[in-house]
C-alpha cells in the first residue's frame, strides 16, 4: 500500500514547488526594464546625479520592503541602518582604504551586525512597541554620530572622503555617471538577491507570519529566528544603500540617520506597494521626481505637500491611489 | 541635587500633561496618533503669539491654548481621524506622520522658523533657594507654578475617569466598544470629546511648555519621541502609568543632562529600549488588560 502514495506525495511536492518556481521566473518585461534602467545614465547623462539618487532610494525602500512589506513590521528606525552603513562606509575609505567595493561590504557587514543585535528588540509586544523601539534605536545612533565628533566629524559631518576608482577602473566623475552605474549595478545585484530570498519557501513563511504569527507559530515556523535573520538581512541592504550614498557623494552626516529619512522611505515603499520587490523601485522613482519637482517651486514647504500626498494617501487608501479608476466606485469596507 | 529631582519633577509633570492626551488616544482608541505633538504646538504657538501681538495675560492664554487645541482636535476626529480608527497602524502611522509634516511646514511658513521667545509675567520669574551646600533646593517659581498646575490636573483627571458617569462609560466604550453601544453609550461622542480633551491638553501642555521647551516649528518631531516614550513606558490602561514614566523620563533626562551631558539623550532612549525589551506592554499595566 506505500507505493501509490510516494507518486502521489512527489506530484504535490513538485507542483508547490512549481508554484514557487513560477514566481521567481524573470518575465520578458523585467529584462526590458533592467536593461533601460541600466542604459539610462548613458541616455540621459545631464541627469545621472538623479539616476543614482533614485537608485539609492530604491535599495534603500527594497531593504524596508524585506521587514514591512514581507514581514509587517511597522519600523520607523530603519535609517538607523542607513546610516551605519554610511558612517562605516566613509570612515573605512578615508582611514583605511578607498577601494568602493571593499568599503560597500564593509558597510554591509557592520550594519548586518547592527540589524542582528538589534533584531532582538522586535521579537515582543505590539506595533507601538516596535515602533518605539526602532525609533530609539535610530536616535541613539544619531546621538552617537553627534557626541563622538572626533570621529564622526560631529554636527559638521564626515567630510573628504575621497574615493578610489571602481574595480579599479572606473573613476568617479562630476557628472555622476559612473555613480549611478555603479548604484545601479548595485541595487540589480541585491534585487536579484531579494527576488530569490522572498520567493524561497524561507520567503514563504515570513509571509506566514505577517499574515497571522500565531497560525505560523503553530504549524511549525521557527518565527523568532526568522525574524532575526529578515531583520539581518533587511538592515544589511539599507546599509549597502547607505554606503553608496556616502561613497558617491563623498560625504556622510547626521542627516542620514533623521527620522525624515526613515518616513520618507516608508513613504517611498507604500506609494510604489507594499510586499511588492518593484514597490520600492517604482516608488523611488516616483518620490524623487516629485521631490525634485515640488522643491523647485517651494524649496522650503516641500515637507507640507509630501504630508498632504501621505494624508490623502491614506484617506482615499493605499490599494486604490494605484488604481485611478477604483476611486469613485463604493469601496468594500476595509 | 534636590534643586535637580525638583527640576526633573517639573520637567516630569510638564511631559506628562503633554503626553497623556496620547495615553488616551493610544490607549482607549488604539490609534497611532504621531500627529500629537502637532496639537501641543498649537497651543504654544496660540500662546506666545496672543502674548507677543496682543498683549493677553499669560493666565488667560493657557486656557485660549487648551480651548484651541480641543477644538482643532474635535474638528480633525470628526473629519479625519474617525475614518481611519479601524485601519492597519501602518496607515495610521502614515496618515499622522503626513499631519505632522503639514503642520511643521505650515507653522514656518505663517510665524517663521525661529524660535519663539516667552515673556513671562513678573511674579513667575523668580526663584526661591532653601537649605545649603549640596542640599540646597533652588526652585523656579516658574517650575513651581508648573508643578502646581499639573498635580491639579492630574488630580482632576484621575477623578473625572474613576468617580464619573463619563469616566465610566469611558471605560467602557474603551474595553469593549459594541457592548458600550449597545448599553446605549453614544460611542463616537465619548470618543470624540475624549479626543477633543486629550488635545486640548496637550496645548496646554505646549503653552505651560513654550518657555521650558522652546518653541519652533520643528517642536513636534523633536519631542514626539518623548510623548511616545511616556506612553509606551507607562502603559495605556491608567493614569497613574504614564505619570510615573514621566516623572522618571523627566528626572532621568534632567540628571542625566546635567551629570553626564557628553551623552546627552542617550540614556533616556537606551533606557526605554532596556524597559521595553523587558517589559513590551510598558512598565506599569494591569495584569489581565487586553494586549
Amino acid at each position: 500500500m506505500s507505493t501509490p502514495s510516494t507518486p502521489v506525495q512527489s506530484t504535490n511536492h513538485s507542483a508547490s514547488q512549481n508554484v514557487l518556481l513560477h514566481k521567481s521566473r524573470w518575465r520578458w518585461w523585467e529584462v526590458l526594464l533592467w536593461a533601460a534602467a541600466l542604459s539610462s545614465p548613458w541616455v540621459l547623462s545631464s541627469h545621472a546625479l538623479i539616476i543614482n539618487e533614485i537608485a539609492i532610494v530604491a535599495l534603500f525602500a527594497l531593504s524596508l520592503d524585506l521587514i514591512l512589506g514581507y514581514t509587517g513590521i511597522v519600523s520607523l528606525g530603519h535609517a538607523a541602518f542607513f546610516g551605519m552603513g554610511a558612517y562605516s562606509a566613509a570612515l573605512f575609505a578615508k582611514h583605511v582604504m578607498p577601494d568602493p567595493l571593499v568599503g560597500l561590504a564593509v558597510g554591509i557587514t557592520t550594519s548586518a551586525v547592527l540589524g542582528a543585535i538589534c533584531s532582538v528588540t522586535i521579537q515582543r509586544g505590539t506595533d507601538l512597541t516596535r515602533l518605539m523601539v526602532t525609533l530609539g534605536v535610530g536616535l541613539i545612533l544619531m546621538e552617537l554620530a553627534n557626541k563622538l565628533d572626533w570621529l564622526t566629524g560631529g554636527a559638521d559631518g564626515l567630510q573628504g572622503v575621497m574615493m578610489g576608482p571602481v574595480l579599479g577602473r572606473f573613476e568617479f566623475d562630476l557628472a555622476g555617471q559612473t555613480s549611478a552605474w555603479y548604484s545601479l549595478a548595485v541595487l540589480l545585484v541585491l534585487f536579484v538577491i531579494a527576488r530569490r530570498f522572498v520567493s524561497s519557501p524561507f520567503g514563504s513563511t515570513l509571509k506566514a507570519i505577517r499574515d497571522n504569527r500565531l497560525r505560523a507559530m503553530a504549524i511549525g515556523i521557527p518565527v523568532s529566528s526568522r525574524l532575526a535573520v529578515v531583520y539581518t538581512v533587511a538592515a544589511a541592504g539599507a546599509g549597502a544603500a547607505g554606503a553608496l550614498l556616502a561613497q558617491t557623494t563623498g560625504f556622510a552626516s547626521l542627516d542620514v540617520f533623521e527620522f525624515h529619512r526613515s518616513a520618507d522611505v516608508m513613504l517611498v515603499l507604500v506609494i510604489g506597494g507594499v510586499g511588492w520587490l518593484y514597490g520600492g523601485v517604482a516608488g523611488a522613482v516616483v518620490f524623487k521626481l516629485m521631490q525634485d519637482f515640488i522643491s523647485n517651486i517651494t524649496p522650503q514647504y516641500w515637507t507640507f505637500w509630501i504630508g498632504l500626498f501621505l494624508v490623502v494617501l491614506v484617506l482615499v487608501g493605499r490599494e486604490r491611489l494605484v488604481r485611478p479608476w477604483t476611486w469613485f466606485q463604493k469601496g468594500g469596507k476595509a | 541635587m534636590l534643586t535637580i529631582l525638583f527640576d526633573g519633577i517639573a520637567y516630569g509633570m510638564l511631559l506628562f500633561i503633554l503626553a497623556v492626551g496620547l495615553a488616551v488616544t493610544m490607549g482607549l482608541m488604539n490609534f497611532i496618533n504621531l500627529a500629537h505633538g502637532a496639537f501641543a504646538m498649537v497651543g504654544g504657538y496660540i500662546t506666545v503669539l496672543l502674548m507677543q501681538r496682543l498683549d493677553v495675560p499669560f493666565l488667560l492664554c493657557l486656557p485660549a491654548a487648551f480651548l484651541g487645541a480641543a477644538l482643532l482636535g474635535a474638528v480633525l476626529e470628526r473629519t479625519l481621524y474617525r475614518p481611519l480608527y479601524h485601519k492597519p497602524h501602518l496607515d495610521q502611522v502614515l496618515f499622522s506622520i503626513g499631519l505632522t509634516f503639514m503642520a511643521v511646514a505650515a507653522v514656518d511658513y505663517f510665524v517663521g522658523s525661529t524660535q519663539q521667545i516667552l515673556q513671562l509675567p513678573e511674579w513667575l520669574k523668580g526663584r526661591t533657594e532653601l537649605g545649603e551646600g549640596a542640599w540646597m533646593l533652588g526652585m523656579g517659581h516658574y517650575r513651581l507654578f508648573i508643578i502646581a498646575v499639573c498635580a491639579a490636573l492630574t488630580v482632576a483627571l484621575q477623578y473625572i475617569l474613576t468617580k464619573t458617569r463619563f469616566g465610566s462609560r469611558l471605560r467602557a466604550s474603551v474595553d469593549d466598544q459594541r457592548v458600550a453601544a449597545g448599553l446605549g453609550i453614544n460611542v463616537n461622542v465619548v470618543f470624540l470629546s475624549t479626543f477633543a480633551v486629550g488635545s486640548g491638553l496637550a496645548g496646554l501642555g505646549g503653552a505651560l511648555g513654550a518657555d521650558v521647551l522652546g518653541m519652533d516649528p520643528t517642536f513636534p518631531l523633536k519631542f514626539m519621541i518623548y510623548f511616545l516614550i511616556v506612553v509606551a513606558v507607562g502603559g495605556t490602561s491608567s493614569i497613574t502609568g504614564p505619570l510615573l514614566a514621566a516623572l522618571l523620563l523627566g528626572i532621568a533626562d534632567v540628571a542625566g543632562k546635567y551629570y553626564i551631558p557628553k551623552l546627552g539623550a542617550f540614556i533616556v532612549y537606551s533606557l526605554m529600549i532596556v524597559i521595553l525589551v523587558w517589559r513590551p506592554q510598558g512598565l506599569f499595566v494591569r495584569k489581565g488588560g487586553k494586549s
